[in-house]
């Protein structure tokens, strides 16, 4: 690791205004990605910004079906609350499976999706829960903040402050982990919403989480698993590394989002 | 409280510091003055060196030197060597290159070290590192064995041609071949063993500190064998003589095998020390240890086996490719020929054995010994092509084992082991039954009935372990010899020094070498202390590896306790004015048999040091040596059964059981024992489902160089393991013991495959058995 300067913001407001006089400033909002990528040389901001204490960022509230999550909140947070099981169980069970109790501990919302790894759980859950992404700036909707790989609509300086969601009818997460990393090698949030059903697909597609619009349609004339059977996965969608060729990928993206449906409450 | 000798589950004496973390390794060590190195390494899996600019680096705050191989040739720094000589089937010697621990010419992986920066700092070392500028030629790069032996493939190294180091076999050849053309029935298998990376918790690490004013080194470093390492750095690295040379191996967080090779970094850290004046300290980093410890395995074989019409093996054909990697590292060439192809006949009486076995260079990190060392290539092998053999004769698998099991002993093979005890109906029966082999029908039934598809896998494995005796391997071509010494140092209160040639890096020594002494002398185990992996200390050792600490190096021990006895028998009798042939050591007291007199053993020990009433003539003090050099290797084997269950949609497997029964000799703490074996299966099923190293096969970039991409086996991969043990003695010690630390590893991944393939229907699934591959067999079934 290359020395770094370390910063704990208190406002949103700190937390640009100090990213924006450093040399090369990067927000820290948890850190379980960038810190590793530090630590192995391939990142060195000269100074880092800790998000993880900042008010604004904090808190998960509900309210009818709503349920807002602020972007410091820790997996951890999200896992073991209870008002989101009671409106979305599927969500925190999503963010009981990310990573290790440690990732879970130090990790946040808002550093997953602002980061938009390919393979990241929370992507899936946020374009079929139609879910927004709120900023300093203003809100997005989680289908046009997901741009590719590790590239979402922030611009500069911008700062995720939380995401909120209406909580469907029923949803279920599947995730097939990476045998090494335990990252999604293929993960499907199925949802039934109240604009019909969703399907996020998280760690399959070569640009990133998509929606499975054939599976939408086909789960929109019945909600059930054997409404799938005839959908085909389009293997040249597929991502393909040494964990996953296209096929078995899109294998278990069917696979996957025929036990969600299974699964969804 | 009772004494905690041999057969007893004694606490490990050594947690308490590990367990708070107040372990010593060799990071840990800090010395007045001492400074830190990084290296600078190779991008490149083959290139030629144009030019080396160190200005802007030797510029930078913080550094004191930045050192090339030049200047290391300059100074006689010797190549490093591989320790261990075959010859080819033509009678030529193996073709070494040249391996330099900077290196001048070439580099010939990624990860080959080229220049060491030392600097005040590790962060300043790092950085100047990076700053130093190598211009390199990129070559075409070759990483897979049969790839390397093409006609125009990259010529690696001067000295092999085609990339060729030797071409051996073993056995009767025309003996084979006829026992192949009137065979009733011919298996054939082909098979790869897959390329592993060790991944010792404790990464590699150096400490080198040049005397100037003695013109002596000391060296702190992760080592399996600081005697031997001492030895070579001496004898052919031209560091230092071995009296001016100490080595210390101190706590040492696991090395399975890749801790017994001397590395160029320890080289480096201590002609660095002198060339700058400092002592200089390197701890590797997590990505230096997936590139630059030696990894493990990496063969391709064929395997044809011939039976005759009552399904007895009439003859066995190998033919084996292994990939060396880039260099030869200290025992590449003997771990996949004589710890390998000798155990090709596995526990069957197999009349003619004959192996062919090539290796090759690759512009990939060097391959040696992992644990189990070519044993494991030849238990897979050889337990896949019996359960493929059963399925196509028709006949259970385990009868097919039995039916060519050998049943005397001892029991000369065709390929030069000569197997001298055991009981391997004992160790498949002992199996069957605690996986109720049976009850397996019924099992998959209910299995299928869930969706699921249950398998059941056998693995018989025997293992050539205790690596000795020293004339053996030496005729076999080895560079030292393989006994173990130990020194037994009573006190004058009574306490005990035990200094071993052994080294403990997690077996637990401290605790079974005391329980040697404890169940001999009747002393607590706390009054006894297990010293080891320090040259200034310990009179000699050839370390651990091959599970050879308890068969040879506490059997030295058991040696040394003999002449401590003797001399401590003499002593009494003398005290007690009694006859020496009756004095019995018994509970901590030295005893008149037959009568009521007896003193304490640490009155005996004082009477020694004080001297003032020793029989006439006699030595003062007490404390004895003994070198034990066995008159064979031991054979540990056993019986595994694994029992799968693989999800047919996404090909995901879960060992749903698995059963060891292991035959080891005596056992001196089972706890232990079973630890190690735990540990064992861990790596094994780790090989079996999930580690699989893979490089870029143009780039020769190592793709698996992370945990990101390197699956090791975690706690949620692994069952509950159910182990047992039956007991034949090793005549070969006066322990009676096998050994136990390789055995997990050797025998549990063909169970796991031969379970797999039973499931699925398909012969034709390589390791690691990820579910991707898994799935792609079912769906090719």
């Amino acid at each position: 690791m290359y020395s770094t300067k370390y910063h704990r913001a208190s406002s949103v407001a700190e937390a640009t205004s100090l990213v924006s006089a450093a040399e090369d400033g990067k927000f820290l909002a948890g850190g379980q990605t960038l810190i590793s990528t530090m630590k192995q040389r391939l990142a060195a901001p000269s100074d880092v910004v800790d998000l993880r204490h900042v008010d604004d960022l904090q808190g998960i509230s509900v309210s009818g079906e709503t349920v807002r999550i602020g972007a410091a909140t820790t997996h951890a947070q999200i896992a073991e609350s209870e008002d989101v099981r009671n409106v979305c169980a599927a969500f925190a069970d999503l963010a009981s499976l990310i990573g290790d109790p440690h990732v879970r501990h130090m990790g946040t919302i808002g550093g997953s999706v602002a980061n938009n790894d390919p393979a990241a759980d929370y992507p899936a859950a946020l374009v079929a829960l139609e879910a927004t992404v709120h900023t300093n700036n203003r809100d997005i909707a989680a289908g046009d903040f997901f741009v590719g790989l590790f590239e979402t609509a922030l611009e500069e300086d911008e700062i995720i402050v939380a995401v909120s969601f209406a909580a469907p009818k029923k949803a279920a997460y599947q995730k097939f982990p990476n045998p090494a990393s335990r990252y999604a090698l293929v993960g499907v949030f199925v949802a039934d919403g109240s604009a019909g059903a969703r399907v996020g697909v998280t760690g399959a597609g070569s640009d990133g989480v998509f929606r499975a619009s054939d599976m939408e349609t086909a789960l929109d004339g019945e909600f059930a698993a054997g409404s799938l059977d005839g959908v085909e996965v389009d293997t040249g969608l597929m991502m393909s590394d040494l964990h996953g060729a296209p096929d078995y990928r899109a294998n278990l993206v069917k696979v996957l989002a025929k036990r969600a449906v299974v699964a969804a409450v | 409280m009772g004494v905690e000798g041999i057969g007893a589950r004694a606490a490990r004496k050594e947690d308490r510091r590990f367990i708070t973390g107040q372990g010593r390794y060799t990071d840990d060590m800090v010395v007045a003055g001492m400074k830190h190195a990084a290296f600078v390494r190779s991008p490149h899996a083959h290139a030629r060196i144009k030019g080396i600019d160190k200005s802007a680096a030797e510029s930078m705050p913080g550094v004191l030197g930045v050192l090339d191989g030049k200047q290391l040739t300059e100074d006689g720094i010797g190549n490093i060597i591989c320790g261990w000589m075959i010859h080819s089937t033509d009678g030529s010697p193996m073709n070494m290159g040249v391996w330099r621990p900077l290196a001048e010419d070439k580099v010939r992986y990624v990860g080959d070290a080229v220049v060491v920066v030392v600097a005040e700092t590790r962060a300043l070392a790092q950085e100047a590192a990076e700053a130093v500028q190598v211009d390199y030629e990129e070559l075409p790069a070759v990483t897979d064995a049969v790839s390397a032996i093409e006609p125009g493939a990259p010529q690696i190294h001067e000295a092999a041609e085609k990339n060729l180091i030797f071409d051996w076999e073993i056995g009767e050849s025309l003996a084979v071949e006829e026992a192949i053309s009137d065979a009733a029935n011919i298996v054939e298998l082909e098979v790869s063993n897959n390329r592993l990376i060790p991944n010792a918790m404790e990464p590699r690490a150096a400490l080198g500190l040049y005397d100037s004013a003695e013109e002596h080194y000391t060296c702190w470093t992760t080592s399996q064998n600081p005697h031997l390492a001492r030895l070579v750095m001496s004898a052919f690295y031209n560091v230092a003589p071995e009296n001016k040379l100490r080595v210390i191996a101190p706590d040492v967080g696991g090395g399975f095998g890749s801790k017994i090779y001397i590395y160029p970094e320890e080289i480096v850290c201590l002609w660095a020390s002198k060339r700058t004046g400092v002592p200089v300290k390197w701890t590797a980093d997590r990505s230096e240890s997936f590139l630059t410890d030696a990894h493990g395995r990496d063969h391709v074989s064929t395997i044809k086996i011939a039976f005759d019409a009552n399904n007895r093996m009439t003859g066995i054909k190998v033919d084996t490719l292994a990939n060396l990697g880039a260099y030869m590292s200290l025992f590449s060439s003997v771990t996949p020929t004589y710890l390998y192809a000798t155990l090709l006949s596995g526990q069957y009486n197999v009349p003619n054995v004959h192996a062919n076995v090539r290796t090759v260079y690759t512009n990939t990190a060097p391959v040696d010994a992992y644990r189990g060392a070519g044993r494991p290539e030849a238990c897979y092998l050889v337990e896949r092509a019996m359960e493929t053999a059963a399925r196509q004769l028709g006949v259970d698998p385990a009868e097919l084992r039995r039916i060519n099991f050998v049943k005397e002993f001892p029991h000369q093979t065709p390929v030069i082991m000569n197997y001298d005890t055991g009981d391997f109906e004992a160790s498949l029966d002992a199996a069957m039954q605690a996986s109720d082999y049976a009850g397996f029908p019924d099992r998959k039934a209910e299995a299928q009935a869930r969706g699921k598809l249950r398998g059941i896998g056998l693995s018989c494995y025997i293992e050539a372990c205790g690596i000795a005796p020293s004339q053996a391997v030496g005729s076999l071509g080895a560079g030292v010899g393989l006994w173990e010494s130990a020194e037994v140092r009573v006190n004058a209160v009574g306490t005990i020094e035990v200094l071993t040639g052994s080294h403990s890096h997690g077996q637990g020594h401290e605790t079974t070498f005391a329980q040697v002494v404890a169940d001999r002398l009747g002393i607590g185990l706390d009054t006894i202390s297990v010293v080891h992996g320090d040259t200034d200390k310990v009179q000699m050792g050839m370390g651990t590896y091959g599970s050879r600490s308890g068969a040879v190096g506490m059997s030295a021990v058991a040696k040394a306790l003999d002449k401590v006895e003797s001399k401590a028998r003499k002593v009494a009798a003398h005290l007690m004015e009694a006859d020496e042939a009756d004095i019995v050591i018994d509970e901590g007291h030295l005893k008149v048999a037959g009568t009521n007199k007896g003193i304490p053993w640490s009155q005996m020990a004082l009477a020694c040091y004080t001297a003032h009433d020793l029989p006439e003539g006699m030595e003062p003090g007490l404390k004895e040596t003994a070198f034990f050099d066995p008159a064979n290797f031991t054979f540990p084997s056993g019986c595994y059964v694994c029992e799968v269950e693989v999800d047919p949609d996404t090909g995901k497997t879960d060992i749903i059981q698995f059963v060891a029964a292991d035959d080891f000799g005596n056992i001196i703490n089972p706890m232990i024992v079973e630890g190690q074996v735990h540990g064992g299966l861990a790596q094994g099923i780790g090989q079996a489902l999930l580690e699989g190293c893979a490089y870029d096969p143009e780039t020769g970039q190592l793709l698996t160089a992370s945990y990101m991409d390197y699956t090791m086996p975690r706690a949620d991969d692994l069952p509950n393991f159910e182990v047992s043990t039956t007991v034949t003695e090793c005549p070969s010690n006066p322990l009676g013991v096998k050994g136990c630390g390789e055995a997990g590893a050797i025998g549990s991944p063909p169970a796991v495959i031969n379970a797999i393939t039973d499931a699925i229907g398909n012969n034709d699934l390589s390791m690691p058995a990820t579910s991707q591959n898994v799935w792609k067999a079912l769906n090719e079934a």
